[in-house]
């Protein structure tokens, strides 16, 4: 397949097995690689044609080093090669993953009121980033697997994760709201 | 076809070959150009031996605008004419200029136009023009200096900039005459000159508190490659600022509410900014400014007096650090250094107080108001193709997230901020009422929520799309941001095939038109013709690709398929014959006409080249 056909995918550009688990410091090493072949100050003199495929191929190359560096995109790619696509409306979970954000959700609402808001604020994000870990290596079991079973399963870890994502963005904004006032 | 060229690897081509280049600082109280000459980077001096220009343009009656030096020294008595911190408007609109309190210092012409004016005796002038006579005196010490024409320069921006911002910034360049090989953020432009890629791997910082900006890089380098990995930054913030407190609470101490007339507010920024100088040795400094009565108020501030007007101004350059450690996910222990930037940064009390931030001294070795030039001038270097085997690559990312209205007036992020550049998304919309047949893109830039808080790009229709139900239709609106940090948008409808593109002219830019205008103005000024000029920027636009496209014949000639190789040929020699000719309309047909033919010959080039690094690479690996 020719590297610059937009449609080849991101493991196949970057040249690695198609996997959940992945080498970062390999799909680092090929990225800057990628990039100094293609990056669009190599063709500052080049004719227009060229230039324009370059600012492309940069583009496709800085979005699958994002895609393929992230375990949540990584694992939404991985179910979507496989056709299966997350539903953002689709919020149907399980009580106990529903009564966890909740309570995430009411200690990030608290936070303003703590004594020492930062450093309550510190606490919530270690916690989510525990399940965002947690959840990382589930998902490395399930997609070896690799059966329909498993990939339901990847595909209802990767919505939750998705939701912890959220949380964490929100604690961020937050922390610059504090900033602030 | 070219001739071939032998040349030891690593080193240049023959000293007469080299392309002359430049990199360029247009800072917003001092603007400065450098170049690379033996192999050494160094900013050029005027006549009199200064390297920085002030960022002063002065208008007169029927007269050349005067820039620099002899302008500022006008600033107090003819402070209407003379145009100081420029930069502060470039792609803003008269609100955001009132907004930062400072519309008053000038005539600003309220007009129905969205790029503000300011009415001089020199007639009445946009931001952008009045930056192009900055860049033009800078462009011709250039070329004196170096004697001959450049071949192009990198212009470099702060790293906060918006997209209207750095469009504007290009304008002014393409108004001054320059071919901007890129728009350099001036953090990166900093730790280039640094040479921070030739230690080992790690994070830096890059602090830039310049006259009107300020910036925060944060910066991960490995071997040659300068990856961005966050920025932040406030770009109506700098050391201004600090003079305008030291102003104010001059005034204050004098009895006065602030300054009554506008050279005594010109002459208190002057007191202010000399007196800011000895506090770094001494304890107390006498102060004096002129008072409405024509007498002077004599007093004296102290180092701690200073502190205590100062500190809270560079208290507020802390959080947008803050902010940039968090998007990269860095912790301030795995800092390696911090580089400071911007002539605000002399100041001992900031250095202390960042310092403490980042928890390590900062590095101060290059003059902060020449390392950005520095930098850039390395960029322009390599660009222009004068160090073909350079590994270096700088990868930065845009600082403030892209996206577009939706329903409700709500934005929708299409790109997020901090995402490393060139960079194309895309979304997916649909019609909402039966039948419709036009769909409004507003693009905005900006990390809230609702489009008001946001800043508004750009706003364009997609029409012709065929009448459908309502959601059955299926617009995909496609962001595209160059290297340059600019940004295209491209709506297709996917059913139809009906599509609208417009290269983002933001809100408050000024249109193609609008700059062709001011072109053949200046030329009228300077005699110049206009004809000649457009003729002789198709010709180098003809002589690159010329040279490029026979270079690539010569090297990947085995890729050609054959009447690929016929038709590129017939190209070649079309262009060759019309360029020695004085139509500029021809050129330009035959540069798309060769465009056109070796659009996939450069395709298969580039996967050749892919494939070429990617098994190098792997050979690496394992070995």
């Amino acid at each position: 397949m020719r590297s610059s056909d937009l449609s080849s995918s991101y493991f196949a550009l970057f040249n690695m097995p198609v996997s959940f688990d992945i080498d970062r410091k390999i799909l680092t090493e090929r990225y800057r690689t990628l990039q100094r072949t293609v990056h669009p100050d190599r063709f500052a003199n080049a004719a227009e044609s060229e230039r324009r495929l370059s600012v492309q191929m940069a583009a496709r190359i800085n979005e699958g080093f994002q895609t393929l560096k992230d375990p949540l995109a990584r694992g939404r790619y991985l179910l979507e090669l496989r056709g299966i696509e997350l539903n953002d409306l689709d919020t149907a979970f399980d009580g106990a993953f529903l009564m966890e954000q909740m309570e995430l959700r009411e200690r990030l609402g608290a936070v303003k009121e703590c004594d020492d808001p930062h450093q309550q604020l510190q606490k919530i994000a270690r916690d989510i980033d525990v399940r965002i870990k947690e959840i990382t290596a589930e998902l490395a079991i399930l997609f070896t697997e690799n059966n329909d079973a498993s990939f339901e399963k990847a595909r209802d870890l990767t919505r939750k994760m998705q939701f912890f994502r959220k949380l964490e963005q929100e604690a961020d904004a937050l922390d610059d709201d504090l900033d602030v006032y | 076809m070219a001739l071939l060229q032998i040349s030891e690897p690593g080193q240049a081509a023959a000293p007469h070959q080299r392309k002359l280049a430049a990199g360029i600082d247009l800072g917003t109280t001092n603007s400065l150009v450098a170049t690379v000459r033996s192999g050494k980077a160094e900013t050029l001096p005027d006549v009199d031996g200064n390297h920085l220009l002030p960022s002063v343009v002065r208008y007169r009656k029927g007269e050349v605008p005067q820039v620099g030096t002899v302008a500022r020294q006008s600033s107090i008595g003819d402070p209407r004419n003379t145009i100081v911190s420029v930069k502060r408007y470039l792609g803003r609109g008269l609100a955001d200029i009132c907004k930062q309190c400072t519309c008053k210092e000038y005539d600003f012409v309220d007009s129905e136009a969205s790029v503000p004016r300011i009415r001089t005796l020199g007639g009445d002038v946009t931001p952008v023009e009045i930056s192009a006579e900055i860049l033009k005196v800078l462009k011709q010490r250039a070329e004196n200096s170096l004697g001959g024409e450049l071949t192009g320069v990198v212009v470099t921006v702060p790293a906060y900039f918006d997209d209207a911002q750095r469009q504007a910034t290009k304008d002014s360049a393409q108004l001054a005459g320059l071919n901007v090989l890129r728009l350099l953020n001036e953090p990166t432009a900093a730790a280039v000159a640094y040479g921070l890629d030739r230690g080992s791997e790690g994070i830096h910082v890059v602090y830039d508190l310049g006259g009107g900006t300020f910036d925060i890089s944060i910066l991960h380098l490995n071997r040659g490659v300068f990856e961005v990995m966050a920025t932040a930054g406030n770009t109506a913030l700098g050391g201004d600022d600090i003079d305008h407190a030291i102003g104010e609470w001059m005034y204050e101490q004098a009895g006065m509410k602030q300054a009554v007339s506008d050279s005594q507010s010109r002459a208190s920024l002057a007191e202010a900014w000399r007196a800011k100088e000895p506090l770094s040795d001494e304890e107390v400094v006498a102060i004096s400014i002129p008072c409405p009565d024509g007498d002077c108020w004599e007093g004296e501030l102290t180092r701690s007096q200073l502190y205590e007007i100062i500190d809270p101004l560079i208290i507020q350059t802390l959080s947008p650090c803050k902010r940039a450690l968090r998007d990269a996910g860095v912790d301030v222990s795995e800092i390696e250094d911090v580089v400071m930037v911007g002539g605000s940064t002399r100041s001992p009390r900031v250095r202390e107080l960042v310092g403490e931030f980042f928890q390590c001294d900062p590095m101060v070795d290059i003059d902060p108001d020449k390392v950005v030039a520095v930098g850039a001038a390395i960029q322009a270097d390599i660009l222009v193709g004068n160090k073909p085997d350079e590994e270096m690559l700088l990868l930065d990312v845009i600082p403030l997230s892209l996206g577009i209205e939706t329903m409700g007036g709500l934005v929708e992020k299409i790109i997020s901020r901090n995402t490393t550049i060139p960079s194309a998304k895309a979304q997916d919309f649909t019609t909402f009422k039966d039948g419709q047949t036009a769909l409004a893109v507003h693009v905005l830039q900006g990390e809230r929520e609702l489009v008001s808080d946001c800043r508004s790009l750009a706003r364009f229709e997609l029409r012709g799309i065929p009448p459908m139900m309502a959601g059955a239709a299926q617009i995909r609106v496609t962001f595209q941001v160059d290297a340059d940090g600019l940004l295209s948008v491209t709506a297709r409808e996917q059913i139809s095939g009906v599509e609208s593109t417009v290269q983002v002219k933001p809100s408050f830019g000024l249109s193609d038109t609008e700059i062709a205008t001011m072109l053949r103005d200046s030329m009228d000024h300077a005699q110049e013709d206009v004809a000649a000029r457009t003729l002789r920027e198709q010709q180098v636009e003809a002589d690159r690709i010329l040279e490029s496209v026979e270079a690539a014949v010569e090297t990947d000639g085995r890729l050609l398929e054959k009447n690929e190789q016929e038709l590129i040929e017939a190209a070649v020699k079309m262009l060759h014959e019309v360029r020695g000719g004085d139509d500029p309309r021809r050129i330009k047909l035959a540069i798309e006409e060769l465009n056109k033919a070796s659009t996939d010959f450069a395709a298969r080039r580039m996967d050749a080249s892919i494939q070429m690094a990617m098994t190098g690479h792997k050979v690496d690996e394992f070995s």
